[in-house]
C-alpha cells in the first residue's frame, strides 16, 4: 500500500504526554523485611505448606494401597472412593507445594522491581547489510540466477517429488464405488425376503403386534441369522455388523392408514403398497449428518433427530418439516412373508444417511 | 539494568550470620562445569535475571502452558494401558453393568483404565479436564492479547502461532475424546463422517480413505490415536516452543504507569521471583486439575456404553469447544442443491466446512488488517486499555457475540427443556440473532468505550468525584472534584495519540488515479470509521487550563464552606 505515507508513523513512539513521567514509585519495605519476628513466621508458614504437602502425599500412598476401585464409583457422593481419595490427596499435595513456593516468593524473596531496556526487534543496520551481502554472495556463487535450466528443472523435479507423498496415501481405503447406495436389506431371497426384526432381541414382527402410535427400532434379520439368507457369517460379524447397522437401521411406525399420504418412488410409481396395515418403515439414519433418529412424537407421526433436531413426517414420505436436514428420510417398502411376518420387499431405492456429492435426488411428491 | 537496595531483604534465617550461602557455592560449581562444555554463560547472562512485568492477566497464557504439561504427563500414563483397536472383544472387567457386553478393545481398555487400574480414572478425568482448561485458557489468553493490543508489531507472528495453537488444540481435543469409542464419541465421529461426505466432489472418497472403507470401519480409532499422541502433540510442542522463544525475544508487554514506558520493561527478575511464581503456579494448576479429576466426574463413558450406529442418547453434544459449529449446524435452514445428478449440502458445508476456517482466517488476519487500516507501523510494547481502541474492542465483542450465540444454539434442545420453550422458536430466534446480535454488540461496545474514554478525560481534566456535596448560596448542589494523584493521572494520560492516516480528501487532492488509489481510498474510509469519535488524551495546555480552572472552583467552594452554613459566600456569587 502507500509506504510513503506509512513512513510518517514509523520509528519510535513519541513519549510526549501532558504529564511528565514521575518515574517508578519508591520501594516500600514489607513487614517481613523489617521485622525479624514476621520474617520468622513467614518462613515457618512456607515450611508448613511444604509439610502439609508431604502429609498429603503420604495419605495418597495410603489411599492407593488400601482402597479398592472395583466398580464402586458411586460409593462416596457419587464418586469412587479410590478415585476421590487419590485425586483429593494428590491435588492438595501439589497445591500446597505451589502455595508454599508462591508464599515464599511474595514474603521472603527480594521484591525490588528492576527495569530493563528494550531493543527494537530488528537487527542493527550493519548486521542487516552484512547478512544481505552474504545472502547475495551465496546466491551469486551458486549461479542459480544465471542458470535457468538448472533452476527450472530443479523446481520441476521438486514439484513432482511431492506426488509420492500424496499417492502413498492411496491405500488408506478403498474407493466408494456404489457401496453407499446399497444396504443389506437388498440381500433377501425370492422365497425368503429379508425379515424386519426387533433390534437387540432379534424377533420377527407380525403386523398385528403393533398398536397405532407404536414405534419399533428394527434391524435386518440377516445380521443375526445370516444362514437363512445364504450369507457367510463373517459378513455380519464385528465391524461388518457395525457397517451394516450404520446403513440398515430402521424404524417401524404404525399409524392410522388414512393418515398416510403415499408419495412416489424413484420410477414415479405410487408408494401406496409400501405399507402394511398403516405400518411404515423408514431409515433410522438422519439425512443430515447421519445420527440415528430416535424421538417419536406419538400423536403427530413426526420423528425428531436428537443431534440437530431435524424433524421428519413419516406419514408424508419422510418429508423434512423442521431443521437442517436437506432431504426426506428414505422409506423401505414393506410386505409380509408366508408366515405373516413383516419383510422388506426390496432394498431402499436411494442411498441412506448423509448427503454426498454424487448422490442423486428424486422428488417424491 | 538497575538493581535496587537489597540491604534489608531477608537473607539469613534470623539467627545465622549472612555468610556466603552453601547453595550458591554448589550452584556456582555446577554452572562452571556446564559452561565449560556448553558455553551457557553468555546465553544466560541476560536471561537469568530477565525481567517479567507483573499483572494478573499475564497469567492466562501460563494456565494454558501448564495444563499442556499436565496433558503430556497424564497422556503418557494413559497410553500405557489404552489399546487403540476396534477389534471386537467381550468385556470382562470389574464394571458389572457392562460385563459380557461386546465392544471394541478401545472401549474395553478405557473401562479397564477406569475400573481396574488404580488412579486410572483419576488420570483419565485429569486428562479430560486439562484438555478443557487448555483450550479455555488459550481462548481467554487470546482475548486478553487482542483486547489490550498486545498483538501489534512486533508480535504479529506470535499472534498467528497462537491462533494455530488454538486450532490444533481443538483438533487434538476432538481426536482425543473420540478415542474411547463410546456411544457419545461415536456419534460425534459419525457426524464427522457426514461432514466429510458433504465436501464437494471428493466427499465420499475422503470418508472412505479416512475410515479405511465404509463408516465406521476398523481404522478410525488407530488413525486418530496416531494423530492424537504423535502428530498433533509434536506440532503443538514445536509451536509452543516458538511461542515462548518469541515471547522472550520480544520481552513481555507491560501496562503504562510511572516509570513504565515503551523503552523499558519493569518487573521482577526471572531468578528468583518470576521462576518461583511461575513454578509455584505450575503446581497450583496441576493441583487444581488433580482435584477436578478426582472430585468432578466427566465423560462417564461407562454410562454411555459402547458405540452402536443404531443408537443415540438425547442431548448428544460435543465437548464445549466444538459447540459453536454444532450450533450453526442446528440452526441452518435445510439448504441443499440438487442439480445435474449431484448434491451440494450447504446445510453442512456452511456451518462446518466454511465457518470455522473462516473464523480462524479472520482471527489470524486481525492484526494485519488493523495495521493496514491505521497505517501504524510502529513497535508497541505498552498495552492499551480496551476502551482506548473502541473499534478494535467492538470487533472482538461482535465476534464473541457471534461465538456465544452459535454456542448457545448448540444447546437449543437443553435450553428448550430447561426453560420450557419451543425448540422451533429458539431455532428461528437464533437464525436471526447470530446476524443481528453481533451488530448490536458492536455498536454498544463502541459507544461504551467512547463513554469510558470521556470519563477518563473528565477525571484528568476535572479531577475525581470526591463524594463531598456542596450547596451553593442559590440552593444548588454540586459535587466537589479533587485532582487525581500524580501516578494515577500519569497512568491515564500515558497513552498513544491515535495515528492520523491519510484522508479521502488528501488522496483526491493528490490527483492520482488507478487501482492503487482505489485501495488507498478504501483504507482512508475504513480508517475514518476506525477512529471515529475517539477521545484523544488532552494536551499539556488543556490539562493546565482545566486544572487551573478546577483549582479556582475548589478555592471558591472552600471559601463558601468556610463562610459556614446558611451564610452567603463571596459577594461576586
Amino acid at each position: 500500500m502507500s509506504d510513503a505515507h506509512n513512513n510518517d508513523h514509523s520509528g519510535e513512539i513519541e513519549p510526549v504526554g501532558p504529564i511528565a513521567d514521575p518515574g517508578l514509585p519508591a520501594h516500600t519495605w514489607r513487614p517481613t523485611d523489617v521485622d525479624p519476628a514476621k520474617e520468622k513466621r513467614a518462613e515457618r508458614q512456607v515450611a508448613g505448606f511444604f509439610g502439609l504437602s508431604a502429609i498429603c502425599t503420604v495419605l495418597f500412598l495410603v489411599a492407593y494401597f488400601t482402597l479398592d476401585i472395583d466398580d464402586n464409583w458411586h460409593v462416596v457422593a457419587g464418586f469412587g472412593a479410590s478415585t476421590m481419595a487419590l485425586g483429593a490427596t494428590l491435588g492438595l499435595s501439589l497445591m500446597f507445594i505451589g502455595i508454599g513456593i508462591i508464599h515464599w516468593s511474595r514474603k521472603l524473596m527480594a521484591d525490588h522491581e528492576i527495569s530493563e531496556l528494550r531493543h527494537p526487534a530488528n537487527s542493527p543496520e550493519e548486521d542487516r547489510v552484512a547478512t544481505l551481502k552474504a545472502l547475495n554472495e551465496g546466491i551469486e556463487e551458486s549461479g542459480i540466477g544465471r542458470r535457468p535450466l538448472i533452476r527450472n528443472s530443479l523446481l520441476g523435479a521438486m514439484g513432482l517429488v511431492g506426488l509420492p507423498a500424496v499417492v502413498l496415501l492411496r491405500d488408506l481405503g478403498p474407493l466408494p464405488g456404489d457401496k453407499l447406495e446399497h444396504t443389506i436389506w437388498g440381500k433377501g431371497l425370492k422365497d425368503k425376503p429379508m425379515r424386519v426384526v426387533r433390534d437387540g432381541i432379534w424377533t420377527p414382527i407380525l403386523a398385528s403386534d403393533l398398536e397405532i402410535g407404536d414405534l419399533v427400532n428394527c434391524q435386518p434379520d440377516a445380521l443375526h441369522n445370516p444362514e437363512r439368507y445364504e450369507l457367510d457369517p463373517t459378513e455380519v460379524e464385528g465391524i461388518a455388523s457395525q457397517v451394516h447397522k450404520s446403513k440398515a437401521s430402521l424404524v417401524l411406525l404404525r399409524m392410522n392408514p388414512e393418515d398416510i399420504k403415499p408419495g412416489k418412488d424413484k420410477d414415479g410409481n405410487s408408494r401406496e403398497n409400501w405399507t402394511v396395515n398403516g405400518i411404515v418403515a423408514y431409515s433410522k439414519i438422519c439425512t443430515h449428518v447421519g445420527c440415528p433418529i430416535s424421538l417419536n412424537e406419538r400423536t403427530t407421526h413426526h420423528l425428531l433427530c436428537p443431534c440437530h433436531q431435524s424433524t421428519f413426517d413419516l406419514a408424508d414420505s419422510g418429508r423434512v418439516i423442521f431443521g437442517p436436514a436437506g432431504r426426506p428420510l428414505p422409506q423401505l417398502p414393506l410386505g409380509v412373508d408366508a408366515e405373516g411376518y413383516l419383510v422388506a420387499t426390496r432394498d431402499f431405492d436411494e442411498p441412506v444417511g448423509p448427503s454426498y456429492w454424487e448422490r442423486d435426488y428424486y422428488d417424491r411428491w | 539494568m538497575t538493581v535496587g537496595d537489597m540491604s534489608k531483604v531477608a537473607k539469613t534465617n534470623g539467627t545465622e550470620p549472612a555468610t556466603a550461602p552453601k547453595g550458591a557455592k554448589a550452584a556456582g560449581a555446577i554452572a562452571n562445569w556446564a559452561d565449560e562444555r556448553l558455553g551457557l554463560g553468555t546465553a544466560m547472562k541476560k536471561n537469568l535475571r530477565k525481567v517479567f512485568p507483573d499483572h494478573w492477566s499475564f497469567m492466562l497464557g501460563e494456565i494454558a502452558l501448564w495444563s499442556f504439561v499436565v496433558l503430556l504427563l497424564t497422556g503418557v500414563f494413559l497410553t500405557l494401558w489404552f489399546d487403540p483397536s476396534m477389534t471386537e472383544v467381550q468385556y470382562n472387567g470389574s464394571y458389572d453393568p457392562l460385563r459380557g457386553v461386546h465392544m471394541s478393545s478401545a472401549m474395553a481398555s478405557t473401562l479397564d483404565i477406569s475400573f481396574d487400574v488404580r488412579g486410572g480414572l483419576l488420570m483419565r478425568q485429569m486428562h479430560h479436564w486439562a484438555a478443557m482448561i487448555f483450550i479455555a485458557s488459550m481462548m481467554i489468553h487470546m482475548l486478553r492479547v487482542y483486547l489490550t493490543g498486545a498483538f501489534r508489531k512486533p508480535r504479529e507472528l506470535n499472534w498467528v502461532i497462537g491462533c494455530l495453537l488454538l486450532l490444533l488444540g481443538t483438533i487434538e481435543g476432538f481426536t482425543g475424546y473420540s478415542l474411547p469409542d463410546d456411544l457419545l464419541s461415536g456419534t460425534g465421529v459419525r457426524a464427522a463422517d457426514g461432514f466429510m461426505k458433504a465436501s464437494p466432489v471428493v466427499g465420499s472418497y475422503m470418508s472412505f480413505f479416512l475410515f479405511g472403507g465404509e463408516f465406521p470401519g476398523d481404522s478410525i480409532i488407530p488413525r486418530f490415536y496416531a494423530m492424537h499422541i504423535l502428530l498433533i502433540p509434536g506440532i503443538l510442542l514445536g509451536l509452543v516452543a516458538a511461542h515462548m522463544l518469541l515471547l522472550v525475544y520480544h520481552k513481555h508487554t507491560q501496562w503504562a504507569g510511572p516509570g513504565r514506558t515503551e523503552e523499558n520493561v519493569v518487573g521482577y527478575p526471572m531468578l528468583p521471583v518470576y521462576a518461583a511464581k511461575a513454578g509455584g503456579f505450575f503446581f497450583i494448576v496441576f493441583g487444581v486439575i488433580t482435584l477436578l479429576g478426582g472430585l468432578f466426574s466427566l465423560n462417564p463413558v461407562w454410562k454411555f456404553g459402547p458405540y452402536d450406529p443404531s443408537k443415540v442418547t438425547a442431548g448428544s453434544q460435543p465437548d464445549w469447544y466444538m459447540g459453536w459449529p454444532d450450533g450453526l449446524l442446528r440452526i441452518i435452514p435445510a439448504w441443499e442443491t440438487h442439480i445435474w445428478g449431484v448434491t451440494l449440502s450447504w446445510n453442512v458445508m456452511l456451518p462446518i466446512l466454511v465457518m470455522p476456517p473462516l473464523m480462524l482466517m479472520i482471527l489470524i488476519a486481525l492484526p494485519f488488517l488493523e495495521a493496514w487500516i491505521t497505517g501504524d507501523k510502529r513497535e508497541h510494547h505498552l498495552l492499551q486499555r480496551p476502551r482506548n481502541a473502541p473499534t478494535r474492542t467492538a470487533i472482538m465483542v461482535a465476534l464473541m457475540t457471534f461465538y456465544g450465540l452459535s454456542w448457545a444454539a448448540g444447546g437449543n434442545d437443553i435450553i428448550a427443556i430447561k426453560m420450557h420453550l419451543s425448540i422451533n422458536q429458539i431455532t428461528y430466534f437464533m437464525r436471526a440473532a447470530v446476524f443481528i446480535g453481533p451488530v448490536i454488540a458492536f455498536l454498544i461496545t463502541k459507544r461504551w468505550c467512547i463513554s469510558l474514554q470521556r470519563h477518563d478525560e473528565g477525571k484528568l481534566l476535572h479531577g475525581y468525584e470526591s463524594g463531598v456535596l456542596v450547596r451553593s448560596p442559590e440552593g444548588g448542589y454540586a459535587e466537589k472534584h479533587l485532582p487525581l494523584p500524580e501516578g494515577e493521572a500519569y497512568r491515564l494520560s500515558a497513552r498513544d495519540i491515535d495515528p492520523t492516516p491519510e484522508t479521502v480528501e488528501e488522496i483526491e487532492s493528490s490527483g492520482l488515479a488507478g487501482r492503487q488509489v482505489k485501495l488507498r481510498r478504501l483504507r482512508a474510509k475504513l480508517a475514518a470509521v476506525f477512529f471515529a469519535d475517539n477521545v484523544q488524551k488532552p494536551t499539556a495546555e488543556e490539562l493546565h487550563d482545566a486544572q487551573h480552572h478546577a483549582e479556582h472552583e475548589l478555592h471558591e467552594l472552600e471559601a463558601q464552606i468556610a463562610a459556614g452554613p446558611n451564610k452567603h459566600g463571596p459577594a461576586d456569587h
